[in-house]
């Protein structure tokens, strides 16, 4: 008796270690200088939290822990090493894994005590499931269409909300039963199985550019999951550590829900593919202005001040290299150069700095929307490559578009203005771009990849 | 249960707003390495799963809890080293710092 209250509460102790790493970790988090000190902390803790919970005097077998484990660093190395343009899809899945975990342990728990569950402790743990096997199959979704294994474009139809919202409804019916009834077993499959069929109908409307607010918000569920699991195993570390990732989770999903001048009702059930059918239909022929990468070339050397504005074409087109080329030959001749980075540019929040840290751009180059926006009317050059909605000056000026609110790069203040682009066709939205027909705009037409590498060629043979 | 409940809510709205707190003031420069590194954080659903394999109290709920063990220890594995392969490339162009 003796030995398991003390053992008890040394992995209390060890646990409360723990959490204050947890805490640390994401305070180092803060700057570039102390994160990765914030990645050891976080390593500590998750060894101390394991090897803590092995003491555990109610465990009796541990060769399937081993092996488990075992298996989990298997499955999870690979998971690592991942490309950075494949950042976002491996985030997706395993906020999906993370998920699959929790739902998992509820269910256990769920036939292990049942039908002697208290109310409380039966609310929390249909949270938890509910919670759980939604965000299972929405991030596995969502994974999908990042990977582009699934079609990518938002799927509609006729009463999609209304049959999204019973789902839900009915799954959360069942859950309210099951806290009268925890004895009602037979009830427990359904509302596992509901909330994993609404997680495929909630991504299903959701198109490539909404990913960074969809990943967010399911990293909130996540969390929220795992924090509800905490409640019912009675572990504050885990109601810690999932009140931290939740509350990550909910501030970038309002962050990049802002970037976009919408609400997380209108991503979730408003998917923005419907609107822009009538934007794009009004096909004037607006003559745009063309130049080659000799001309580009020039007007780059000549400049003292030039503005990187890299969008996810740049990424698609693996053109970072080339930037990062163009970026050093400019930066040799004297041009300042700097980097514009909308907080939805790329498909996660904040991938595009990774993409371009990974080229070797110093990351103090790399400055946000707010820094960067009124500093465009004293810059000779804005180059933008592979961005387009978020360029887009109607978003400031004409009501009637369909974006029209959201925070934009006033791209179109600087001097000269040279867009990167294979032809043109609109952006994701399909609304037409005016930034395109501006005198000062010269347009660009090749891939990204190859158009960069001629600029930088002609830069060469000026020199 | 009642004060334990009481307890851990407590602990739920404490470590909300610290963890509001603390994520506020990260820069957006960092939210990619931020998102997985709070996904390898989140593991932490890890002890749970552990405690139910080692309880051994039925087949079904020792399978579910290696399935569970597996799913969470790849996150953990893989988000520390992902979240550190990025840090890693994020360099300044001051060679020495102020």
């Amino acid at each position: 008796m003796m030995t398991f209250a003390g053992s008890q509460q040394i992995i209390e102790v060890i646990y409360l270690l723990a959490s204050a790493l947890f805490i640390f970790s994401l305070k180092w988090m803060s700057s570039p200088a102390t994160a990765r000190r914030g990645v050891w902390a976080g390593e500590i803790g998750m060894v101390l939290a394991i090897a803590g919970t092995l003491l555990h005097h109610g465990i009796v077998d541990y060769k399937w822990i081993a092996i488990a484990l075992v298996v989990g660093a298997g499955i999870g190395v690979p998971l690592g090493l991942v490309q950075m343009t494949a950042v976002p899809q491996r985030t997706a899945l395993s906020h999906a894994f993370g998920a699959l975990c929790v739902t998992l342990v509820g269910t256990a728990e769920f036939y292990l005590r049942t039908p002697d569950v208290p109310r409380f402790m039966m609310a929390v743990l249909s949270l938890e499931v509910i919670l759980g096997s939604l965000t299972f199959t929405g991030s596995l979704m969502a994974a999908g269409k990042l990977q582009e294994v699934l079609p990518q474009r938002p799927l509609t139809y006729r009463g999609q909300n209304f049959v999204n919202l019973s789902l839900l409804a009915i799954s959360i019916a069942l859950a309210a039963y099951l806290v009268l009834h925890p004895g009602a077993k037979q009830l427990f499959p359904a509302m596992i199985g509901i909330p994993l069929i609404f997680g495929i109908l909630m991504v299903v409307p959701i198109g490539g550019a909404d990913m960074p607010t969809v990943i967010s918000l399911l990293n909130s569920y996540a969390g929220l999951s795992a924090a509800a699991m905490g409640f019912v195993l009675d572990s504050k570390l885990l109601i810690i550590a999932g009140a931290l990732d939740g509350s990550s989770g909910l501030i970038l999903s309002v962050i990049m829900s802002k970037a976009m001048n919408r609400s997380f009702t209108n991503v979730l059930f408003g998917a923005f593919g419907q609107v822009q059918t009538s934007a794009a239909t009004d096909q004037e022929a607006k003559s745009v202005r063309s130049a080659t990468a000799e001309e580009a070339a020039a007007i780059l050397s000549a400049a003292n001040k030039v503005v990187v504005v890299p969008g996810y074409g740049m990424a698609v087109a693996q053109a970072q290299h080339k930037v990062r080329e163009l970026y050093d030959s400019l930066s040799k001749r004297g041009v300042e150069v700097r980097f514009a980075i909308h907080p939805v540019a790329g498909r996660m929040p904040g991938h595009m700095n990774v993409l371009l840290a990974e080229a070797d751009i110093p990351y103090d180059r790399l400055l946000d929307m707010d820094e960067i926006n009124g500093d465009f009317p004293q810059t000779d050059v804005a180059l933008v490559i592979g961005a387009n909605d978020v360029t887009n000056p109607s978003a400031r000026t004409d009501s009637s578009s369909p974006i029209f609110g959201m925070p934009i790069l006033d791209v179109d203040k600087a001097r000269t203005v040279m867009v990167i682009k294979r032809g043109m066709s609109p952006g994701f939205a399909g609304i037409d771009n005016p930034l395109y027909y501006l005198d000062r705009t010269l347009m660009l037409f090749g891939d990204a990849k190859s158009f960069v590498g001629n600029i930088v060629r002609e830069l060469g043979g000026q020199s | 249960m009642g004060s334990n409940l009481i307890d851990a809510l407590f602990i739920f709205m404490l470590a909300a707003f610290i963890g509001f707190e603390v994520i506020r003031r990260i820069s957006p420069l960092l939210h990619t390495p931020l998102m997985s590194l709070t996904n390898a954080l989140d593991a932490i659903a890890v002890v749970g799963a552990i405690i139910l394999v080692g309880e051994h109290k039925s087949t079904f709920s020792t399978a579910l809890g290696v399935v569970a063990v597996i799913a969470a220890t790849s996150n953990a594995v893989g988000g520390f080293l992902i979240t550190d392969r990025m840090l890693k490339m994020f360099k300044t162009s001051h060679p020495t710092k102020p």
